[in-house]
């Protein structure tokens, strides 16, 4: 079985961006760019799968502007077999995003996509459930756990009021949630043998999909900012000031 | 036209965050249909028709729809759409809405406007990206706007108040491609943590499973649901529902309490909009100060019992 797992170049998830003065976007100019850490995880497990035999090949895609191959060259070092980009200087969506992805599924078969469950710089959290959708495949978001039996998958879910179990078939997407698992470090050799693993670059209009934005961004703003609070001295000023300032309690 | 909000609820109790989407439907100026889709979920559907700013509930009554996986549920909704009469279709911010609303908007060929905090206009609508660090206003011209809505951006609608009719509509097809195991669900007897005014959360600072109970005493006293940081997640101190944040739950209480959390971007994304801010941390310069009201310098282990005993 192949594994396809989409990798995202996103703002690295230490940075406190900035909103642009002229309020068009986030500074992103001279910023320290990583693989979106959903995406990590997901090039983990698919890792994962192949150690244990259930997966024979693990293809890194990611879509977007020249500079993701750097993002796909992580994913290979980390120790994906081979990579796609499809390279593209259009702002994309994730419907847009889905659609590419599901032109490569159609081009490469994989029975599984292991996608994050959300970009930390839109935090849309869309693309796996669009991908499923078109592809009319079953779907397990949030995964904290899975395990592979043949053609049977039992996913456990991080839903809203602790864990849920569910049994699903191949061929599926799955969206990771942060404790699936821990990712691998990169380490140098791997660095240096990821240099020679093949990396594909198509286009949009290669594989047919129209990529153009559906939303449009009329503006970037910084949220409200909190005023600065005090620090006070011990329990009795706190209760003082919660209840007679804030009146929060009584 | 319509607006089309789909519920989310376990076939016995509306969800809470379904009363926000329908504060935020009811702003987009046509008429609020609420869809209750489950199995023996009748009283689910008169609670809907209760609330107010509905004027319609459709009630689809099927065993497939039951434990809300999303395939059968997408496929059905994308069908009740066929008649053209939705210009939009919501859904909550839930790990349940969040699973079954890209779907919709997939197969409809339209993009989806995650997790709105604020409605300008029919097709224009504010959401944090990055986590919270900035708000974009953007606007859709899709013929259909999907949309999942953030609870803490709108104001619950009323439990009651609304003259919404229950109407009956026959289920769609069991697509059969996710069938539901089971599940664990944390049990606890306060209050759900989306829904609370008073907040304690607890970070790696609390050290272990054990010492996290520290925490219980504080919570009891001001009848407070119990958060967490990630850290504290991860390492297994309390369950993952209890996770706020970027990547967790969303949460605005009255008051939080940020007990040995240091404030990272992910965890303040979660609960900066909090009316009041309490932090308790040893380090004078932790993050969580700069968002807090009120803060405390000094080993959590010492200044949590005092408080408690302060409280009387
Ligand atoms: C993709 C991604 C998503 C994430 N999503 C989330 C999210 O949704 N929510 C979230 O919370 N985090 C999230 N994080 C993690 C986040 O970046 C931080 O790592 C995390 O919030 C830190 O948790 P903490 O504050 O409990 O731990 P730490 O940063 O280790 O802070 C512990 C604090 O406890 C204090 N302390 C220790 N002992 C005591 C004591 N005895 N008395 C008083 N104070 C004490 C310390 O001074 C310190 O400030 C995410 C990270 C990534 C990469």
């Amino acid at each position: 079985m192949k594994v396809m797992v989409p990798v995202k170049r996103v703002v690295d998830y230490n940075v406190k961006v900035r909103v642009k003065s002229d309020g068009t976007g986030v500074e992103t100019a001279n910023v320290k760019m990583s693989m979106n850490p959903f995406d990590e995880i997901g090039i983990e497990e698919a890792l994962r799968l192949k150690e244990a035999g259930a997966a024979t090949e693990v293809i890194a895609v990611s879509c977007g502007p020249a500079a993701c191959q750097e993002t796909l060259r992580t994913a290979l070092a980390l120790g994906a077999d081979r990579a796609i980009l499809v390279q593209t200087d259009v702002e994309l969506q994730p419907l847009a995003v889905a659609k590419l992805l599901k032109a490569l599924v159609d081009k490469e078969q994989p029975k599984m996509a292991i996608v994050g469950k959300q970009a930390i710089d839109d935090d849309c959290n869309q693309t796996g459930q669009m991908l499923s959708a078109l592809l009319g495949w079953s779907q397990a978001t949030f995964a904290s756990k899975v395990k592979v039996d043949g053609d049977k998958l039992t996913v456990t879910r991080e839903v809203d009021g602790g864990l849920e179990t569910i049994n699903i078939t191949l061929p599926a997407v799955i969206t990771t949630d942060l404790r699936l698992n821990e990712p691998r470090y990169v380490t140098l050799p791997n660095i240096m043998k990821a240099k020679k693993k093949p990396l594909e670059i198509l286009t949009p209009e290669a594989l047919g999909v129209d990529v153009t934005p559906r939303l449009i961004t009329l503006k970037v703003a910084e949220p409200p900012a909190r005023k600065a609070g005090i620090k006070v001295p011990d329990v009795k000023a706190l209760v003082d000031k919660l209840k007679n300032e804030a009146k929060v309690i009584s | 036209m319509s607006t089309l909000v789909i519920a989310d609820h376990d076939n016995q109790v509306l969800k809470g965050a379904t009363r926000n989407t329908i504060a935020a439907a009811s702003m987009l100026g046509s008429d609020v249909v609420v869809l209750v889709a489950g199995s023996d979920c009748q009283a689910v559907a008169q609670s809907a028709a209760a609330v107010a700013g509905v004027s319609k509930v459709l009630l689809a009554d099927s065993p497939h729809y039951k434990d809300g996986l999303p395939e059968s549920l997408a496929d059905f909704v994308v069908g009740l759409t066929g008649g053209g009469q939705f210009s939009h279709i919501l859904a909550s911010a839930t790990a349940f809405g969040k699973s079954v609303a890209p779907r919709i908007a997939a197969m409809l060929d339209v993009a989806q406007v995650s997790e709105i905090i604020s409605v300008e206009s029919p097709d224009t609508f504010v959401r944090p990206i990055y986590a919270g660090n900035a708000f974009a206003t953007v606007q859709s011209k899709d013929k259909i706007k999907v949309i999942t809505v953030r609870a803490t951006g709108f104001d619950a609608a009323a439990v009651t108040g609304g003259t919404g009719t229950v109407e009956s509509v026959p289920a769609g097809p069991d697509s059969g491609k996710s069938v539901l195991v089971g599940r664990e669900l944390t049990k606890s007897d306060r209050p759900e943590l989306t829904a609370a005014k008073v907040i304690v959360s607890g970070g790696r600072g609390m050290g272990s499973a054990e010492a996290f109970k520290v925490l219980e005493p504080l919570a009891d006293k001001l009848g407070a649901a119990m958060g967490a940081s990630r850290a504290a997640v991860d390492a297994g101190y309390v369950p993952n529902d209890w996770q706020v944040g970027q990547t967790g739950k969303i949460v605005a209480p009255e008051l939080y309490f940020a007990v040995g959390i240091s404030g990272a971007i992910q965890h303040l994304a979660g609960m900066k909009d909090s009316r009041v801010i309490v932090a308790i941390n040893k380090d004078e310069e932790a993050p969580i100060f700069s968002v807090a009201d009120y803060g405390i310098v000094g080993d959590l282990f010492q200044v949590v019992p005092e408080l408690v005993k302060e409280l009387g």
